[in-house]
């Protein structure tokens, strides 16, 4: 186990010891003993970045199973350094702030780090396994701990609802990503991403290759919540707020765009990837958008702006795939779109998770995230709002913040797909510049709206729980750390452009690479005056214009109503497969003995008889049969008679010595065919089994002794006719067919030789299958010891009551 | 409850239960080379029994037999088990059974064969089962 490997399993590591600092050290905030795991990890990290921006890799393996091929690889690339610095840096100043967040007097703190730093870790684990099945276990530990964060606050019913839905949904697609995984392998022969990668050519024939795209897709959308599966971010936000700040906009549901951009190499020679990835993207971005103007919570409020930003990245991410279709060019336009991915997934962490911040500094102070109630802060909370509005402004895309500059590159992006001229692109490629402006206009109308009707309009501290001041100087050290990044790669892009950007394009784009491609990045403030420059003006301009009109169009989200909203459809098919499944149980397992035996016959009968036709099993064939003398057909009359007699007595008394008849003729049938042994024993059987019934019948309560006949059911009857007609019909088949000689020659030969005794019978029964007798007298011993502890059990049960 | 006299059929059981006894004994002994063995002859002698049972009461047949018949049961099954696993100490596989003629005092030439103890085993389980569920129903009440 290397260095990088402990640095991978360190958070898991240091939650062990976390309870203890808990209860151990009172008095000192247990996050402060956090916060050096993500700090130390941050430091070990930067040491990796001059070797990724070399264009080197590392590769660490530490067996694990390496039977089934399954090992912990760690391999340190520019995708996986990008967002383990992600991980670590934001995750230490979620830490920090948490520590000013989450007072040590009143919470379970020691739940909350545990939970966090499992998250750390499985993150960490996630980006920087190189084998899929490592990565599947830690993608679930993400779920998995995510579900604990979300249901931090347990007694809260809200928190416990929207930690049960997004468990629902990210396992559903985990478990779709591990069938992806799976079908990855069989066609692969391989775990590893990085071998996959080479062998995309051959995957690409293969008939597996579309349903596992398909899988691993389902796996990235849900955990990134792309539309439809975007539902449970909303709801996330029960969630502490860091917790929103960390996994639900910087980093867990980045996941699925890590996904996306890591299997970029292996799926993105298909047309079906790049529409896919590319349309749900923006569709996701548009619907997000769209949304989120018209959320009165804050935090709502940035839930749907990150699910919208998601499909932001998303699409440009599918885009960004066409690169590999044009590597022949010099200048390689579509290359700008995974630049921008990468740079909008680094911008989209510094000022989304400062705004999250923010909101969590404004219900801190307030006591309320509602924007109804908020107004006028801006005297009173002046750093807050600094940093909101610039947080809100670099969302939207204003110069002179990076959201500025990654929303230019987005444009770019989406306007070189109406150059693209494959997989029919040519024809509807141009509704993704259109959608995207559009988007980009809803996206400007809520970032404004976040900042003024937080921060300005008129001041109404009536209606708050608490009198607002401004946060403490702790809490605000983290946004404003993000905010300062905002402002500096704002204006400073370049600083990350061979450190980090590079790298991760080169990663996700390897083929390119390796074919000569130089990957430049070079991120202009001034593009000259571009058809982007004017959409961007046109986005401002519309935007101010629907956000000043905001109170006369906002009845258009009224229309939708709840029953068929995506969350309204969610919790009707949940409700819906519970009653559904209840009824089907309850429909089924009706609780009678009768329906079940009603269930076993008619299968008995199905399968036999479906058997039978399509095997064409049955032959009826007489020529082993034995000539059929009277005396047996008059002892087979009387069994009749005995055995129709039982279905069709009124009393249960004949019923019982009707069953004596038949078994006594069964007895005398035993005798006509030379079976002594056998007469003797269902004789006196025979007799022993009516008296028994004959005490059951005794014992009967008063009111079933009364006399009454059998009722007639049709079911019951056809289908006990039908198990006649099957046992009949396998038995002339099978007697009519013998496929080998009896072996009974052998035990005539041999019962005086070998076993020195006359009567075969008694031979085979102690001798030769002496066996099976054993186990007959163990049965018989149970069933006594049985009966005996049921009835001296019930007495003394009865005497002690 | 008025008191029958059912001085016939006790005095008639006391002659018949042995005749069946001697019977039983002679299809358990018989079962080797003629129609019988342990399991019918055990039959026979639980039914001399239940015929005790029937003519005289539960006491009554408990003070001539006092035996504990789970005990027999088990007795009969360790028997039975012993049988079969007295086999492996000549190191021939379990349930091998071994005969051979001996020249016993009063009986002559008689041959003796390992599976009549097992069949001794199988008796006394049937007895041992039978008299078990009927005295067990027969006490409830």
């Amino acid at each position: 186990m290397s260095l990088l490997h402990l640095a991978i399993v360190l958070p898991f590591l240091a939650a062990v010891f976390i309870p203890f600092l808990f209860k151990g050290l009172k008095s000192i905030h247990t996050g402060w003993f956090v916060l050096l795991v993500p700090l130390f990890l941050f430091i070990y990290f930067i040491q990796y970045l001059p070797v990724t921006g070399d264009g080197e890799t590392v590769t660490k393996t530490f067996e694990w199973i390496p039977s089934l091929g399954i090992n912990f690889i760690a391999h340190v690339d520019g995708l996986g350094l990008l967002f383990a610095m992600l991980i670590t840096g934001i995750g230490a100043l979620v830490v920090l702030y948490s520590i000013y967040y989450l007072a040590k007097e009143k919470e379970a703190l020691h739940n909350f780090y545990v939970y966090l730093l499992m998250f750390m870790g499985a993150m960490l684990g996630v980006v920087l396994s190189d084998n899929l099945i490592v990565l599947y276990m830690f993608w679930e530990f993400t779920s998995i701990s995510s579900f604990l964060l979300i249901g931090y606050w347990y007694d809260r019913e809200r928190s416990r609802y929207g930690a049960q839905k997004s468990m629902l949904i990210t396992v559903f697609g985990g478990l779709s990503m591990l069938g992806g995984i799976v079908l990855l392998y069989l066609m692969g022969g391989t775990f590893s991403i990085q071998e996959l990668i080479g062998l995309s050519d051959v995957l690409i024939t293969d008939p597996l290759f579309v349903p596992a795209l398909l899988l691993i897709l389902l796996g990235a959308f849900t955990k990134s919540a792309q539309f439809p599966f975007h539902i449970w971010l909303p709801d996330a936000m029960e969630a502490p707020t860091p917790v929103s700040a960390y996994l639900h906009s910087a980093t867990m549901v980045k996941a699925g765009i890590y996904l996306v951009a890591r299997m970029s190499p292996v799926f993105a020679e298909s047309g079906l990837w790049l529409w896919l990835v590319a349309g749900f993207g923006i569709f996701t971005l548009f619907w997000g958008s769209f949304n989120a103007v018209k959320q009165t919570d804050l935090k709502a409020l940035l839930a749907y702006s990150t699910i919208s930003q998601l499909g932001l990245i998303m699409s440009l991410l599918g885009v960004g795939a066409a690169a590999l279709h044009y590597d022949y060019l010099d200048d390689n336009i579509y290359m700008i779109a995974t630049i921008a991915a990468v740079f909008h997934l680094i911008n989209h962490a510094t000022f989304k998770g400062s705004l999250f911040m923010m909101a969590g500094i404004v219900d801190h102070e307030t006591g309320t995230r509602d924007i109804r109630k908020l107004g006028g802060l801006v005297n009173l909370m002046p750093i807050t709002f600094t940093i909101a509005i610039i947080g809100s402004f670099s969302m939207a895309g204003l110069p002179p913040f990076n959201g500025f500059l990654s929303k230019e590159m987005f444009l770019t992006g989406m306007l070189s797909v109406l150059e693209l001229d494959l997989f029919n692109l040519s024809t509807w490629g141009v509704l993704f510049p259109v959608i995207a402006w559009i988007a980009s206009v809803f996206t400007f109308v809520y970032s404004i709206k976040l900042v003024f009707k937080t921060f300005l309009g008129k001041p109404q501290f009536d209606k708050l729980p608490k009198k607002p001041h401004e946060a403490p100087i702790g809490m605000l050290i983290s946004p404003l750390v993000l905010i300062t990044l905002v402002v500096v790669f704002g204006f400073f892009p370049n600083l990350l452009s061979n450190s980090l950007i590079k790298p991760a394009v080169e990663a996700i784009l390897p083929s390119l690479v390796e074919s000569g491609q130089e990957v430049d990045v070079h991120i202009y403030f001034w593009h000259g005056f571009q058809p982007e420059l004017f959409m961007t003006l046109g986005i401002i301009l519309f935007g101010i214009v629907l956000y000043s009109t905001l109170a006369k169009w906002q009845g258009v989200y009224n229309r939708i109503p709840e029953r068929f909203t995506l969350n309204g459809l969610y919790d009707r098919g949940l409700s819906g497969s519970e009653s559904g499944g209840y009824r089907l149980t309850s429909g089924v397992m009706t609780g009678f003995m009768r329906t079940y035996l009603v269930y076993i016959f008619s299968f008995f009968v199905a399968i036999l008889m479906s058997t039978l036709i399509i095997k064409q099993g049955f032959v009826y064939d007489t020529s082993g049969l034995a000539a059929i003398k009277s005396y047996e057909v008059i002892l087979a009359l009387v069994l009749v008679a005995g055995a129709v007699t039982i279905l069709f007595a009124k009393s249960r008394l004949t019923s019982i010595v009707a069953l004596g008849v038949v078994g006594y003729s069964v007895a005398l049938f035993f005798v006509l065919f030379r079976a002594p042994d056998l007469a003797l024993t269902q004789l006196v059987i025979e007799t022993v089994t009516v008296a028994l019934f004959l005490l059951c019948f005794y014992h009967l309560p008063e009111i079933s002794r009364k006399e009454e006949r059998m009722r007639f059911r049709f079911g019951n009857a056809v289908l006990s006719v039908l198990v006649g007609i099957t046992i009949t019909l396998i038995a002339m088949s099978a007697f009519s067919q013998r496929s080998s000689e009896s072996i009974s020659q052998y035990h005539i030969d041999n019962v005086y030789e070998l076993a020195a005794g006359g009567n075969m019978v008694n031979v085979i029964l102690v001798d030769f299958r002496g066996f099976d007798t054993l186990f007959e007298i163990c049965v018989l011993g149970v069933a006594a010891l049985g009966i005996y502890a049921m009835i001296r059990y019930r007495s003394a049960r009865s005497e002690n009551e | 409850m008025r008191k029958t006299n059912d001085l016939i059929l006790q005095t008639v059981t006391k002659v018949i239960s042995f005749i069946i006894i001697l019977f039983s004994i002679h299809l358990f002994f018989a079962g080797h080379y003629t129609p019988g063995g342990g399991f019918i002859g055990g039959l026979m002698t639980a039914a001399a029994l239940v015929l005790l049972l029937l003519a005289y009461d539960i006491k009554t047949l408990d003070n001539i037999l006092p035996f504990d018949y789970k005990l027999m049961t088990a007795a009969g099954l360790l028997i039975a088990v012993l049988t079969a696993a007295g086999s492996l100490l000549f190191n021939v596989p379990f349930f091998t059974h071994a005969y051979d003629y001996f020249d016993l005092p009063l009986l002559g030439e008689t041959s003796l064969h390992t599976a009549v103890l097992f069949d001794i085993g199988v008796y006394m389980v049937v007895i041992g089962i039978t008299m078990t569920i009927i005295q067990t129903i027969g006490e409830s009440e």
